[in-house]
């Protein structure tokens, strides 16, 4: 199993996100990760979508998602060196003989506390999935009372580019 | 100058070449009935909107041109489903027209409201609902667009009452601009170059022909490059009549009751053409040992076919037409092929068989059919036993004449679609054969055939069973035939009390002349032929096992 990232730009119009999420639910396609917004341009949303599966699978999430008349375009930028983020929301334990130790982590992860409880601390972060998951480990042991992932989003990196206006530096595959 | 949203959208379909709408009023659907009372496009009532759905469809596989039907928000909307869904299986080009609930109305579950545009999602190639009474004559440019550009598919327009009869102006929409929808027509010159290549070198191939090339126009280049290169071809239910059946080259239809003959060559080729076909498992059966020892080459117009379901060596994307006219210019023909006389043998070897036995058997009845029309009528079918004996034992010559529900196997769609069909064409023979469960899901469209005058004949082959579901129950079910059994109509009667004719056979010899009386008859007529009960379908490749490996 490999995962994928998929840089999926669609017309920004009603049902487009049941349309790429149904697409992926019927034909049993799995989901990794799937984040939405818009673009430079207003009609044009962007998301990226992590799928696991091998070729041939992508091959077909790939050329199914064409199919729908409201997807402009689609990367596959796995190859390719990009940036990629996350955020995450976590609100943990805290009494406050362990607040210095939760704070302490934060900093180490560049995190942020963005609310305090009388027991509670809520943190922020980001960055790739690696950081995130690593961030969420070190937090475990204080006790996460709950935890919300944006997904992931990804641009490659320097000139390339595979937004709207793309003028051939990524070929579409 | 300002028009209704009802106007709008009728000037639009006119403007779009409709000529015919299958439709059901109701309550949202007002507004656009009244400007349909005025219209050139002639409108027909059916008596259920999955009549409707299914007539549109019936109209479009004979004709070419897109079906359009028409339904009021709700009930109605969710009865035109299977037929969405249907038309959907087969790649067959239709615009579906749905009335729905005021917009201020939207989402409150309001009287008679369905998310249809939600239900259709899966089973349409695209779908809109329209919120503004000055999108519609764009929305119905693209929808006839989408639904006939590329691989051919259904598109559905939700339509709420207040866009209907709300004023705009009706400017026109232009040229479509869809940013995220294009077709590929020219095959990739690479791949073509190895495609003929692989066909030069070949000894032993096979076209495996679908429902691509009837709705691609592209029969007469099938038979120009299988004439070249002496290659047999055998087709898909959808691809009957893409390659005249009484030819030398034709091992007929392939797959679980497919012939022997289609099936060994199949088996024992080693390259296998696939032309706008997409690998259904009725086909392949064991996909394993599906062509085992043949280079796979698959040409579609529609990229995610390929390697779908088998691996493909040689994908050829693009109209079948052109892809194939462009193997034709590059490929030198070919005198003597070994492979079809070989094919030729296990022709007469293996041919479609039954006992015959002074009974009525389905098989004959069939043949009769065709004999009597001389082939040259338009058949349409049911789903069940008779289906596949239509298949077998009727030669299908020209595309376009075998209209027969592939995809979804959608028993009542034979009917309505007859009816569909007698309106495209209203000069020809039209002709169901049926099966006496099928008939009974969309028997009330017979007052929609009496009514219009469409002389549509149903034949009925009676065998008191849900036939291909017993067929099961009696192979693999140990015979116990667990709600299969049926209790009848008199169907002649039940013709009667709708204002056909009905004409009951009872015996062998009465099959002939009761076919040339219904076809005598300027009315619709129905035939009830009460056949053998327990007759099979054979050959049959069960479920799981290679093609080869056929019972019977
Ligand atoms: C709408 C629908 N329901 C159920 C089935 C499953 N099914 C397939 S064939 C068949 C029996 C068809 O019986 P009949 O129309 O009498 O034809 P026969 O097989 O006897 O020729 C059934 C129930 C179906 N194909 N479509």
């Amino acid at each position: 199993m490999l995962r994928h990232t998929l840089a999926v730009l669609v017309e920004n119009s009603p049902g487009v996100l049941a349309r790429v999420a149904g697409l992926f639910s019927r034909r049993g396609y799995n989901i990794d990760s799937l984040a939405v917004g818009r673009t430079e341009s207003p009609d044009v949303s962007r998301m990226t979508i992590v799928v696991d599966g091998d070729e041939r699978v992508l091959e077909q999430v790939t050329k199914q998602l064409h199919k729908l008349v409201d997807v402009i375009k689609i990367n596959d930028i796995t190859v390719d060196e990009y940036v990629d983020r996350e955020l995450v929301l976590i609100k943990v334990n805290a009494d406050p003989a362990q607040r210095g130790e939760v704070m302490q982590i934060a900093d180490v992860f560049r995190a942020r506390i963005v609310d305090l409880g009388r027991r509670t601390l809520t943190l922020e972060c980001t960055g790739n999935d690696g950081k995130i998951n690593a961030f969420e480990e070190s937090l475990r042991p204080y006790g996460i009372k709950e935890l919300v992932r944006t997904g992931k989003i990804a641009m490659l990196r320097g000139t390339k580019y595979t937004g709207y206006q793309d003028n051939g530096t990524k070929e579409e595959i | 100058m300002q028009k209704t949203g009802a106007q709008i959208l009728v000037d639009s379909l006119l403007a779009e070449g409709v000529d015919t709408i299958f439709g059901y009023p109701g309550g949202v659907v007002l507004p656009i009935y009244d400007v349909l009372y005025d219209s050139e496009i002639r409108h027909i009532l059916t008596r259920h909107e999955q009549g409707a759905a299914h007539a549109a469809d019936g109209y479009a596989r004979a004709s070419g041109k897109p079906g359009v039907c028409l339904a009021t928000s709700g009930p109605g909307a969710t009865n035109l489903v299977t037929g969405i869904a249907n038309a959907y299986m087969d790649s067959i080009p239709m615009v579906a027209i749905t009335g729905q609930v005021a917009t201020p109305l939207l989402g409150r579950d309001s009287f008679q409201e369905a998310d249809i545009t939600g239900i259709t999602l899966p089973i349409t190639k695209h779908n809109f609902l329209v919120k503004d009474p000055k999108d519609i004559a764009r929305t119905v440019r693209e929808a006839f667009y989408i639904a006939t550009s590329g691989r051919p598919g259904p598109v559905l327009i939700d339509m709420p009452k207040d866009v209907s009869s709300d004023m705009a102006e009706h400017a026109d929409p232009g040229p479509v601009q869809l940013p995220g929808y294009s077709v590929n027509q020219e095959p990739d010159p690479e791949q073509l170059a190895r495609a003929v290549r692989a066909i030069e070198e070949s000894e032993r191939p096979v076209i495996y022909a679908g429902g691509g090339v009837v709705s691609g126009g592209a029969h007469g280049e099938l038979l120009e490059l299988a004439e070249m290169l002496l290659m047999p071809v055998a087709t898909t239910l959808m691809g009957l009549g893409g390659f005249p059946g009484n030819h030398p080259l034709s091992v007929g239809m392939l797959g679980m009751h497919g012939s022997k003959y289609a099936n060994y060559a199949i088996n024992e080729c080693d390259l296998l053409i696939g032309v706008g076909v997409r690998f259904d498992d009725r086909v392949t059966s064991k996909l394993e040992e599906f062509a085992p020892g043949a280079i796979i080459m698959h040409i579609d117009i529609d990229p995610a076919e390929i390697g779908k379901n088998v691996g493909v060596d040689i994908p050829l994307v693009g109209d079948v037409r052109l892809t194939l006219r462009k193997m034709i210019e590059r490929l030198k023909p070919r005198v003597a092929s070994q492979w079809r006389d070989k094919i030729a043998v296990w022709k007469k070897e293996h041919p479609f068989e039954f006992v015959e036995n002074g009974r009525i058997k389905p098989q004959e009845v069939i043949r009769e059919i065709c004999n009597v029309t001389k082939g040259n009528a338009r058949i349409t079918t049911e789903v069940g036993q008779h289906q596949m004996w239509a298949a077998q034992y009727y030669t299908f010559t020209r595309p376009r004449t075998f209209i027969s529900s592939g995809g979804l196997g959608t028993m009542g769609f034979g009917f309505p679609a007859a009816i569909g069909v007698q309106v495209a064409c209203s000069d020809e023979t039209v002709i169901d054969i049926a099966g006496d469960g099928s008939i009974q899901m969309n028997i009330q469209e017979l007052a929609t055939a009496v009514h219009y005058n469409l002389p549509v004949k149903i034949a009925i082959m009676n065998n008191g069973f849900l036939g291909m579901v017993r067929q099961w129950q009696e192979l693999f079910y140990n015979r116990r035939y667990s709600y299969t059994e049926l209790d009848n109509p008199d169907f002649v009667k039940l013709a009667e009390a709708y204002g056909a004719v009905g004409i009951r056979v009872t015996k062998k010899s009465e099959v002939r002349p009761a076919l040339e009386e219904a076809m005598a008859v300027a009315k619709p007529v129905v035939l009830d032929f009460p056949i053998e009960r327990e007759e099979n379908v054979y050959p049959m490749v069960p479920p799981g096992e290679p093609i080869h490996k056929m019972l019977g």
